[in-house]
């Protein structure tokens, strides 16, 4: 008798699921007037001048070994540097931009997203995307500390700083945080501004797409004038023969994509990034958590059905009362 | 009258003092947590966020707590009274194991000075899985300490109070009920979001929250099994095998569903050549299978069944079956990229081990001054 209650209630909550559950999203699309960056390993001559300006913009001390400060001797990212310059590195390791016995750089930074996961998991709203320029930023105010956010980041980018025990998150804001507010002030990006090369490009998502496809659409040998600064208006161009671009450009459609472009010589695998398919984990995270949470309807159904079910059985005596002193065997009356 | 009493020994044995020796070394590294941050204590990094702290004490922690889930849906839903004796002690470890879970989650919560805001509704984030662990989790330790309430109104003889909540009772039992379902199933949906880093043989996306779902009940039971044998053990009362036994042959369909969904799902997308890899994952996977495997068949031996020691070793391999299948997810096998390791340091893993024992001095208190165990004729 009571199973077929339980059923009733299972039955009902199915309906809502089905009904009112469809909750399914695909993946967000970029910003109305995303802004971001384009990083072009193969101009990068790994002078670290963008880790240098990064810490400059943000405050932040540069990393020293042994004492010596050069620059910045910073290997990874980490709550006191938010923009790193790393190497990849092969056999003799000298020969720029080849897989076999050569090398090449690769920047890491915040990505930011066109999707961001660390947005979607965070409980308290600390981590923002910007409803028109898409840049993500972290709000110290609400953070709670928990880091679903750097679980939830496929490139690691949000630090928590463990060894102050008031820590809070680090990461890229793309120089426009309260207090530095560079995009906000018509100014570009630190580390695209100090970069000597034009490998950091800074520019709207769209003028740095059609630019990043300009230079896969090059011959190898072709001379091309690279831009450098603003991709829009270009503080100074240099001339260059063109490499032999791997036929990619990262964060067009990885994960969802990313404001942050990356072009290479060298297979993105080999300079550390990871395995990402073009739907954003976040889009299916929270696909499922709005199946069952829609309106909560689903568990109030639940929540209806197991008060009916619970406060009648508490009244009747029990299904197996009978069997209590039973041989322990459950008998089933239907 | 009642059905329970509490066990009559003396609260100060050299098995609780021992506890309480190591409940001293792991609040000596949890004051250091608090004054130095969560560095000087703990090897968590930029790709290891979550240690074991949150592993163990939250999501294995929890799960391990899911006694008085499993029989409230048992002794309430499928109305098999007979399991009543059980509830009292199941609702208590619970209530422990969760307040560990909640101590656990704000230790680990590097800005617990404000923790406040996951309960301020303009902070509230609706696509976030933590969001709805964290409130649910907050909810379900009240209603477990409701539900707990009856053996304290009797100790104290107010049949009053006893009277006027089991006016209500019925809504905390059912809300007892969905609330683990939500937040369990929870606790595997945080995996999604994880995407790459989870290993592909635990990186089961849709199906995450209903494994999640179907381990955590199954390593309720489990644990009633291990509490009663080893109270039967350890306080030389009656076994209840009579009555684990029972218990057992539920756990049979969840196993059997669990494994199911977790082939189908490998089969599915490809990822059986991954079992045999011969790596960690493929070792993992191996031993966590076995751990599951091994209950199922002495669960569906009518003889093995039957025999209390027999029933204790299923029960155990199950909880060490649900555990190492969290570990394995959150931990062992995940991979947050190059150049990232993690293992617990000394001083954290003496935090986790100090708060169970504390957990552990609470529970041995409790069933001595409170009637919480079934009333037994001595052995």
């Amino acid at each position: 008798m009571n199973r077929r209650d339980f059923l009733k209630a299972a039955a009902g909550g199915a309906a809502v699921a089905c009904t009112g559950g469809a909750q399914a999203r695909g993946n967000l699309e970029p910003a109305p007037q995303a802004v971001g960056m384009l990083f072009d390993s193969t101009l990068c001559v790994g002078c670290k001048a963008c880790v240098s300006k990064c810490k400059e913009v943000n405050g932040m001390p540069p990393v020293t070994l042994e004492g010596k400060e050069a620059w910045d001797w910073a290997s990874d990212l980490s709550p006191k540097t938010l923009n790193v310059i790393k190497l990849y590195q092969h056999g003799e390791g000298n020969l720029k931009d080849q897989v076999e016995n050569g090398f090449a750089f690769e920047k890491r930074s915040c990505m930011h997203c066109v999707d961001p996961g660390c947005v979607s998991v965070c409980p308290v709203t600390a981590l923002r995307r910007h409803p028109v320029t898409g840049i993500v930023t972290f709000h110290v105010d609400a953070c709670i500390g928990c880091r679903t956010c750097t679980t939830g980041c496929p490139y690691n980018v949000p630090h928590f700083d463990y060894d102050d025990p008031f820590g809070e998150i680090y990461k890229c804001q793309m120089c426009n945080q309260d207090g530095v507010r560079r995009i906000d002030n018509g100014q570009i990006t630190g580390c695209a501004e100090a970069c000597p090369t034009g490998a950091t490009l800074f520019g709207s998502r769209e003028a740095l797409m059609k630019e990043a496809k300009r230079r896969m659409a090059l011959k190898p040998g072709e001379t091309y004038n690279y831009p450098m600064g603003d991709v829009s208006k270009p503080g100074s161009y240099h001339e260059k023969a063109t490499p032999a671009y791997q036929d990619h450009i990262w964060g067009e459609k990885e994960a969802g994509g990313t404001n942050v472009l990356h072009i290479s010589a060298v297979p993105f695998d080999k300079l550390g990034m990871p395995p990402l398919p073009e739907r954003s984990y976040a889009s299916i995270s929270e696909g499922v958590q709005h199946t069952l949470y829609s309106f909560m309807a689903l568990p109030a159904v639940a929540l209806a059905g197991l008060t009916y079910v619970v406060r009648k059985n508490l009244d009747a005596p029990a299904e197996d009362a009978d069997a209590i002193d039973d041989k322990g065997q459950e008998e089933d009356k239907s | 009258m009642s059905h329970y009493q509490p066990v009559e020994r003396k609260v100060f044995t050299v098995p609780f003092m021992v506890l309480g020796l190591i409940a001293m070394v792991g609040l000596y590294f949890l004051a250091q947590r608090f004054i130095f941050g969560m560095g000087a204590v703990t090897n968590l990094n930029g790709g290891y966020a979550w240690g074991i702290w949150v592993v163990y004490d939250i999501v294995v922690g929890t799960a391990l707590a899911c006694g008085g889930y499993a029989l409230a849906l048992t002794v309430y839903v499928l109305n098999k009274g007979r399991y009543h004796p059980l509830i009292r002690a199941a609702v208590t470890a619970s209530l422990l194991g969760y307040a560990l879970g909640g101590v656990g989650a704000f230790v680990d919560m590097g800005r617990w000075f404000q923790f406040y805001n996951i309960l301020l509704p303009w902070n509230m984030n609706f696509n976030s899985v933590m969001l709805e662990v964290g409130l649910c989790v907050m909810t379900y330790i009240l209603v477990l300490f409701v539900e707990f309430m009856p053996a304290v109104f009797e100790r104290f003889g107010r049949k009053d109070w006893t009277h006027r909540l089991n006016k209500v009772l019925f809504l905390f039992i059912a809300l007892g009920i969905l609330l683990p379902t939500m937040h369990q199933s929870s606790l595997g949906s945080m995996l999604i979001a994880m995407g790459h880093k989870v290993h592909p043989l635990w990186q089961s996306l849709h199906l995450q929250p209903l494994l999640a779902l179907l381990t955590a009940i199954t390593m309720g039971f489990a644990i009633v099994i291990f509490e009663a044998s080893f109270s039967a053990v350890g306080f030389a009362r009656n076994t209840e095998t009579k009555l684990l036994s029972g218990l057992g042959k539920g756990i049979v369909g969840l196993i059997g569903a669990y494994l199911i969904f977790r082939f189908g799902e490998i089969l599915l997308r490809g990822k059986l050549g991954l079992i045999f890899a011969g790596d960690l994952g493929s070792l993992m996977f191996v031993i966590e299978t076995a751990l599951f495997v091994f209950p199922l068949a002495v669960l569906l031996s009518p003889r093995m069944r039957e025999d209390g020691q027999m029933l204790l070793y299923a029960g155990v391999s199950l909880l060490f079956a649900g555990a190492l299948y969290r570990f394995n997810a959150y931990l062992i096998t995940m991979n947050p990229g190059p150049g990232y390791s993690y293992f617990p340091s000394f001083p954290e893993l003496m935090v986790t081990v100090g708060l169970v024992a504390i957990e552990i001095m609470a529970y041995l208190v409790i069933v001595k001054k409170l009637p919480v165990l079934p009333k037994h004729a001595r052995a």
